[in-house]
């Protein structure tokens, strides 16, 4: 079970990192992770519109010091860039979100989408083949019928394994804006997928026609003062679901209330807070990710300094808030001008929804016990940082003087941002997504 | 006409007092920085235009900025059209104001965190600190700053606005990363930390009322409208 313990009963370990060391290439730069329902698969996906899954080797039963290493299993080309010629604008290869179907036999299937097409990627495992065929010789060549005498049966021989990707959808033309979110249904049958103005709902099966249940884009385009930042389905009710807005609004909507969900059931949002009220105030208040917790009873949403947890029956506030990195709410005007208060950090829940995890600057990243109310930073680098070290906690020292080991705001680095993180729906090991690099941490086991 | 050596002073708004000793700039008014942001937000919505798909949120967000400025200045009643004789100044004396804004706070390190005071009702956006994305605070960095400023005050006299490229094709780049800033330009992505030094004073030629500020904005949302 995952998180028993809180976040800072358990000493983090580092495990494994995967991408180059020195590699400053574009196309590197990881723009989502994701496990696997069962976590024994970990998927990233890149700027350069690849598919990257690792799989978790299984555990070797006596020397049971570490949990299985994540391997390289499957690469793919996922999307590749395209040319809008109608707008004479490039749509890029990047992959936005990836989200794992659950298992129903042998293969995995997850859909991938980048700014305008969502794909159904099967992935399937082939360890045998067939040989000893009448017509074909081994290599395939055709044999003269003529020369065959007797007649034989081909038998499955093994092979070494083969792991192939397939798109078997593909779901196209339905997001005039750039697509930032896709949540699979809970009845394994639909998915939506939303960009900044509407959202549609897909049948898996269905890639010519999508429903539009939500549409937010005004009759007159000079009134757009709020776009949708990210949507999802609620865990356990199939007719429900969530979107955020650049406002810090949430809207619950049930989609058996009507076909176009634009009025919605339930709308979070918390009032401003007039002593912390500046000309960002509404930048920073604009949702970047929402989660719902694996109860179904919790949704997280992440604004630019804070995390925060609302209860599905309360509206007007949440239930809890806990700050990121609030040193950086007197940096606001620098960071609008590097354009840093537009990074959309992502956040993620542990299995047992005690525990929750989101990305800051500096390549830190931060957690937050629900229960223990502790909170722990750490940092993702390849310094001191062998299997089985065990994380040494980080500390920002907004003011006054410095501590030894601490780091002031004005030495962090804004360029390593780590927007994207995960947590295996299990166990303790964590997936942390630097610029072009991924890190897997595990807690330590005796 | 901005002439090279000319010492900034603040010559505007007498109810600010803020006429400081020639030479050393006093510490930038509210309304200074109101105008600086209103300047940064409306550069940063034209080089939305330039990249090839403009981010909706991150121009929505921009947009909205602007316009609770633009209402702020309005309820001031410092939402105004500038007097002609002034317009040539005008505009670069607001360049200037943006440069203060992000220049490094060295002088400011003593002071920690500890709140400026607010000099208006409102809240305004606080000078940050010091700025350790912009330039370093040595004085080499300063000397190397000012030249490359009056560059592009030359420049933009001269050149339209399309030729972004251009205004930083002499500037030192020691201070920052010159391919940064260019593929920022032109890839879209944000850039590194040598960018908002410049940002600002890459607009195109600044527009010599107010009123036209409002009018770019316009036009900016034309822009995105079409998008």
């Amino acid at each position: 079970m995952g998180g028993a313990g809180g976040g800072n009963d358990i000493q983090w370990c580092f495990s494994q990192v995967k991408g180059a060391v020195d590699d400053d290439v574009a196309e590197d730069i990881i723009s989502t992770v994701e496990f696997n329902h069962s976590g024994e698969l970990l998927a990233t996906g890149d700027k350069g519109g690849r598919v990257v899954i690792f799989q978790q080797e299984q555990e070797n039963k006596i020397q049971s010091h570490s949990r299985g290493e994540y391997n390289v299993y499957s690469t793919f080309q996922s999307h590749e860039p395209e040319f809008d010629y109608l707008k004479s604008l490039e749509i890029e290869e990047k992959i936005n979100k990836i989200r794992w179907l659950p298992q129903k036999n042998a293969a995995q299937f997850l859909l991938s989408t980048n700014d305008k097409t969502i794909k159904l990627w099967k992935i399937s495992e082939r360890d045998k083949r067939p040989e000893g065929y009448n017509l074909k010789e081994e290599d395939g060549r055709y044999r003269d019928p003529t020369t065959v005498t007797t007649l034989r049966v081909p038998v499955f021989r093994p092979m070494d394994l083969m792991v192939e990707a397939s798109p078997r959808r593909i779901f196209a033309n339905a997001h005039t804006y750039h697509i930032n979110s896709i949540s699979i249904n809970s009845d394994y049958e639909t998915y939506l997928s939303a960009d900044d103005l509407r959202i549609n709902l897909w049948h898996l099966e269905i890639t010519d026609r999508s429903f539009n249940i939500v549409d937010i884009k005004p009759a007159n385009m000079e009134e757009l003062t709020e776009v949708i930042t990210a949507a999802e389905f609620h865990p356990n009710s199939c007719n429900t679901f969530v979107y955020s807005s650049s406002k810090g609004t949430i809207r619950l909507c049930d989609m058996r209330a009507s076909a176009l969900c634009d009025r919605h059931s339930k709308l979070f949002e918390e009032p401003e807070d007039p002593s912390n009220r500046s000309f960002f105030s509404e930048i920073i208040s604009s949702i970047s990710d929402v989660k719902f917790s694996h109860s179904g009873r919790y949704m997280m949403t992440r604004d630019y300094l804070s995390v925060k947890i609302w209860d599905l029956n309360m509206e007007n506030r949440p239930v809890e808030t806990y700050q990121v990195h609030e040193y950086l709410r007197s940096k606001l005007c620098s960071l609008y001008e590097n354009d840093c208060i537009f990074d959309k950090f992502e956040c993620c829940w542990n299995g047992s929804d005690s525990v929750v995890m989101t990305g800051s600057y500096n390549n830190f990243f931060r957690m937050f016990d629900r229960n223990t109310k502790r909170d722990i930073t750490l940092e993702a680098s390849r310094e001191n940082n062998k299997p089985r070290t065990v994380l040494k906690p980080r500390k920002v020292c907004a003011s006054g003087k410095r501590k030894k080991d601490e780091i002031s705001v004005d030495s962090l680095d804004f360029n390593k941002k780590i927007l994207h993180t995960a947590w295996h729906p299990k166990e303790n090991i964590i997936a942390v997504a630097t610029t072009n690099n991924l890190y897997i941490f595990q807690d330590k086991v005796n | 006409m901005f002439a090279r050596g000319l010492k900034r002073k603040s010559t505007e708004d007498a109810e600010d007092g803020d006429g400081g000793v020639a030479g050393v700039p006093a510490a930038p008014s509210y309304t200074l920085q109101r105008q600086s942001l209103l300047d940064m937000s409306l550069v940063k919505l034209q080089l939305c235009h330039m990249l090839v798909e403009p981010n909706l949120c991150r121009s929505v967000l921009i947009a909205n900025t602007v316009r609770q400025i633009q209402e702020e200045m309005t309820q001031d009643g410092t939402w105004r059209v500038v007097a002609p004789q002034a317009a040539g100044r005008a505009p670069l004396d607001r360049l200037v104001s943006t440069e203060i804004l992000c220049r490094s706070g060295r002088e400011q390190e003593g002071e920690g965190d500890g709140p400026l005071p607010d000099p208006a009702p409102g809240q305004a956006p606080r000078r940050p600190q010091s700025s350790p994305w912009g330039l370093d605070g040595s004085r080499e960095g300063r000397g190397g700053f000012q030249k490359s400023l009056d560059h592009i005050f030359e420049t933009l006299e001269n050149k339209t606005p399309g030729s972004v490229e251009e205004l930083f094709s002499d500037v030192d780049s020691s201070y920052y990363d010159l391919d940064a800033v260019l593929t920022g330009m032109v890839g879209g992505a944000p850039s590194g930390p040598g960018l908002p030094a410049f940002a600002p004073a890459a607009a195109a030629p600044p527009s010599s009322t107010c009123r036209s500020d409002l009018g770019e904005l316009e036009h900016a949302v034309e822009i995105l409208v079409e998008t």
